[in-house]
């Protein structure tokens, strides 16, 4: 009977790579560093799929993309199929193709990383969301309006992906958004090397194509409360975001040319700094720029300073490569632009000139001890390795905490000892009726996708409320 | 977009805007301010919210002309757009009944120092006022205050109007003639701020200074705006921009605000240039 059986196709083993820029001219220019697959490659790379019936990749995606059945569209080369159907997931797939940290994520569970390296699923949902772009995606016919109304605070992954669901069950949304453009992370920190802000400003493009609005300019928690966002919507959701920096605790953190990183990517994505003096924000210049920390936006400030003309771009982490929590894709793209890494060290003071600019970085050299409770192995400071090293600029990585502003000015919100807003997970609730939380400023700083995830959990369930529907296990059979 | 609906020379430096922004004139209050960019390319720059109106739905400045980016926001012509206006932003000022009050504007900070005042005679303080400036013609809002204060008192550094001397010699004068004084509000260039501190501090005056730090979101977002005040690093745009005058490191704040020298240099040769070049364009087209 099955003698017409396909002939199996014959195994890669490898990811096929994406064709990037090469290092020595990237770093002098803030274009996109890779090129991203033809339709050739992508084809190619999704043959390597073996078509899983339990498909464990999907079970590593936060937002569970349905990853073997777009992978398979793409196989029959039905890509705008494909770009349909990730986004009955996924609405920014254009986005986590390119900043997803696939390795701990999707790849990780792909069956065929267990011998051989995973099928590139991070590469394939980017091809897929770029041809779409490109190639004239159809605005999804929108319902009738349900006449209710809800109000988005930051506009963020967290805030447009619950917009853009909200919108397309048929309310009435509006973001309200402080800076002067929308986008959050995605246009103030993430550079423009590793997300083009073209590809930014075409998602927000299509939310207000289904009809969300989107008010710049405006914070809340001193414009209006989320009181008074209340009394004019039937739901509040907040994605304000972690959007404030640390600092170190050591001697001159407030010296001239010390950046939080979060100061510095603003400057050159938000306000074009590196265009300076055509764009009016300046940016610090070095010689050599020394980050603190090994996050991604670590490598995104070192990789940033490099292609501000900097000679040494130096991080500097407390720990070893390996535990580095920055994607790998990011730590082998710094590798290849020669940023220098000194790991096992860290800065105990930042020295500077008699104007107060900085001139060099007190640092102490530390060796791995026994494993701490993460499992880390926990760095000793050597006693008598302190030495210098010379810089002008430094710029500070090591994370950053909840906003304050909504919880300083929402006083029944229900906030945890680290400022985030405490919510139900599941639901996105948090102590205040009607009001939804999701993000980085519920989790603390974590990822696109975590973000993306929360506001659509938070969507359905401001869906459920607003229009009275009862839980599941009320509903007649 | 919003408009300016009014706009005016106020001194030879310094100019007058009146803003449509209703969202920011329904909420503001005094000590407040907001951050406007004039255009694509711009730079986002804090000013005081100097005067607003909540039925007209305005709010207005005061601004100097510094460096590039204030020069290229004072080209913009009655009616023209403002591309960004955001505010009001920071710690509106702590206006109590606390007695007496002491106001103190030096130079630009005289935009400022109004509505402080106002503020706190509203709040029924006997509130007098200490404007100075280099000379004559850059004093402003002189009338404007004389309207509300209970005293005020000019200083020129050249003599040219009032005493000749620094808003400090008044000060200090004030304070040995055993006049009752029970705050004191500075606002101006740092270095009038810290010696304003400098005078009050073997009094054990309570001395509020507001900073104009050097600022990007004013939302508490990037830390440019830090300040060491009693040892600990506070950012401006949400834990003030009123501090205690004798706990703030002004060495540091002055050289924190010095951070971009050259940058404004060539910002400002950028800006002369660009302008130059307009102008001979429209020549070009006359003849
Ligand atoms: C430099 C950098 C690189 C990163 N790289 C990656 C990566 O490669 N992969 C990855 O998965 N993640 C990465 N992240 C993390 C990721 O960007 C965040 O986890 C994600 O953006 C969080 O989304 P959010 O919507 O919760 O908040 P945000 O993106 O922070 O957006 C919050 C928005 O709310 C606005 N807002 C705040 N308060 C108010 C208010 N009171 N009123 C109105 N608006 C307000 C803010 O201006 C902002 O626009 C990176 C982060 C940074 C900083
Ligand atoms: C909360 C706050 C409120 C402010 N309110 C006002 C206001 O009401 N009116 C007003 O005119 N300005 C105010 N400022 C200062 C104003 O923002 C700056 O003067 C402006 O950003 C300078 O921009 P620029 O590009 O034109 O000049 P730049 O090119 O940046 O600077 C040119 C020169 O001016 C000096 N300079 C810059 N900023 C200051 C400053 N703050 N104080 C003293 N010297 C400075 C620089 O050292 C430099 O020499 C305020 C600042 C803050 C933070
Ligand atoms: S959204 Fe991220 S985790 Fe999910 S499939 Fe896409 S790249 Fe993988
Ligand atoms: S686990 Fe890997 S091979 Fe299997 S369906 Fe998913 S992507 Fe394909
Ligand atoms: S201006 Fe950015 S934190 Fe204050």
């Amino acid at each position: 009977m099955s003698a017409q059986r396909k002939p199996r196709p014959q195994l890669i083993r490898t990811k096929l790579p994406m064709p990037c820029q090469e290092p020595a001219d990237r770093i002098q220019n803030f274009d996109e560093v890779p090129y991203g697959y033809n339709e050739a490659e992508a084809v190619f790379e999704a043959q390597r799929c073996l078509t899983c019936k339990n498909q464990p990749c999907v079970s590593g995606c936060p937002v569970e993309v349905p990853i073997r059945n777009f992978i398979t569209l793409v196989k029959e080369k039905k890509f705008l199929e494909a770009a349909a159907l990730i986004k009955t997931k996924n609405s920014l797939p254009a986005v986590t193709g390119r900043v997803c940290p696939q390795e701990s994520q999707c790849e990780a569970k792909c069956v065929m990383g267990r011998r051989h390296q995973p099928v590139a699923i991070g590469n394939l949902e980017r091809f897929v969301a770029d041809y779409a772009r490109d190639h004239g995606e159809e605005v999804p016919e929108l319902p009738n309006s349900t006449g209710k109304t809800v109000a988005i605070v930051g506009a963020g992954p967290a805030g447009l992906t619950c917009a853009g669901d909200l919108a397309l069950m048929g309310h009435e949304v509006t973001i309200y958004e402080a800076l002067h453009a929308p986008g959050g992370v995605l246009i103030y920190g993430i550079p423009e090397f590793r997300l083009p802000k073209g590809i930014v400003k075409y998602e927000i493009d299509f939310l207000k194509k289904v009809g969300v609005k989107i008010h710049l300019n405006f914070i809340v928690g001193s414009n209006k409360t989320v009181d008074e966002l209340l009394a004019e919507f039937d739901a509040v959701f907040i994605g304000s975001g972690a959007g404030a920096p640390r600092f170190l605790n050591i001697p001159g953190i407030n010296l001239v040319n010390v950046y939080s990183a979060n100061e510095y990517l603003t400057r050159v994505n938000l306000l074009k700094g590196y265009k300076f003096p055509e764009y009016k924000t300046p940016v610090k210049r070095g010689k050599t720029v020394m980050i603190i920390g090994a996050g991604n936006v670590a490598m995104d400030s070192a990789r940033t300073a490099k292609r501000l003309g900097a000679e040494h771009s130096i991080i500097v982490y407390r720990r070893s490569k390996k535990e580095c929590p920055a994607r790998q894709e990011e730590i082998h793209h710094a590798d290849e632009e020669d940023i220098e890494f000194r790991f096992l060290t860290n800065p105990i003071r930042i020295i500077g000139d008699e104007l107060g600019k900085v001139k060099a970085v007190e640092c102490l050299k530390y060796e791995l001890g026994e494993s701490d409770e993460t499992g880390r192995a926990k760095p000793i400071p050597i006693p008598g390795s302190e030495h210098l090293v010379e810089c002008e600029v430094v710029v500070i990585a090591v994370g950053n905490d909840p906003n304050p502003i909504i919880p300083r000015t929402t006083p029944d919100l229900e906030v945890s000892r680290w400022g985030t807003i405490v919510t139900e997970r599941s639901t996105g609730k948090t102590s205040k009726e009607k009001v939804y939380a999701g993000g980085d400023i519920a989790t603390g700083a974590a990822t696109v996708i975590a973000a993306m995830g929360a506001g659509k959990v938070a969507a359905k369930d401001i869906h459920k409320q607003i229009m009275g529907i009862k839980d599941e296990e009320t509903v007649e059979p | 977009m919003f408009t300016l609906i009014d706009r005016k020379d106020v001194t030879s430096e310094s100019v007058w805007f009146k803003i449509n922004a209703p969202n920011v004139a329904r909420v503001c209050k005094a000590g407040q301010f907001v951050i406007i960019r004039a255009n694509d390319k711009g730079e986002r720059i804090p000013l005081t919210i100097a005067d607003w109106d909540v039925n007209e739905g305005w709010v207005s400045v005061i601004f100097q002309k510094v460096g590039a980016s204030t020069y290229e926001l004072a080209d913009l012509q009655k009616g023209g757009n403002l591309q960004d206006c955001v505010g009001p932003l920071g710690i509106p000022t702590h206006v109590e009944n606390a007695g007496n009050t002491i106001v103190i504007g030096g130079g630009l900070g005289i935009a400022i120092a109004t509505p402080v005042a106002r503020a706190y005679k509203q709040a029924g303080n006997h509130t007098e006022v200490i404007v100075g400036a280099r000379k004559k013609e850059l004093l402003f809002n002189i009338e404007e205050i004389k309207e509300f204060a209970d005293g005020l008192h000019i200083c020129t550094d050249d003599g040219s109007e009032g005493r000749h001397g620094f808003v400090t010699d008044q000060l200090l004068e004030m304070i040995e003639s055993g006049q009752q004084i029970d705050t004191v509000f500075c606002v101006g260039p740092p270095i009038m701020m810290k010696f304003v501190a400098k005078v009050t501090e073997p009094f054990n005056l309570k001395t509020i200074a507001s900073l104009n730090t050097i600022m990007l979101d004013g939302t508490g977002m990037c830390g440019a705006c830090r300040v060491t005040v009693g040892g600990e690093t506070k950012f401006a745009c949400i834990d003030g921009p009123d501090f205690d005058a004798h706990l703030v490191e002004w060495e540091e704040t002055m050289s924190r605000l010095s951070s971009y020298k050259e940058e404004e240099k060539e910002a400002m040769e950028y800006y002369q240039k660009h302008r130059e070049g307009c102008q001979c364009d429209k020549k070009g087209e006359q003849k």
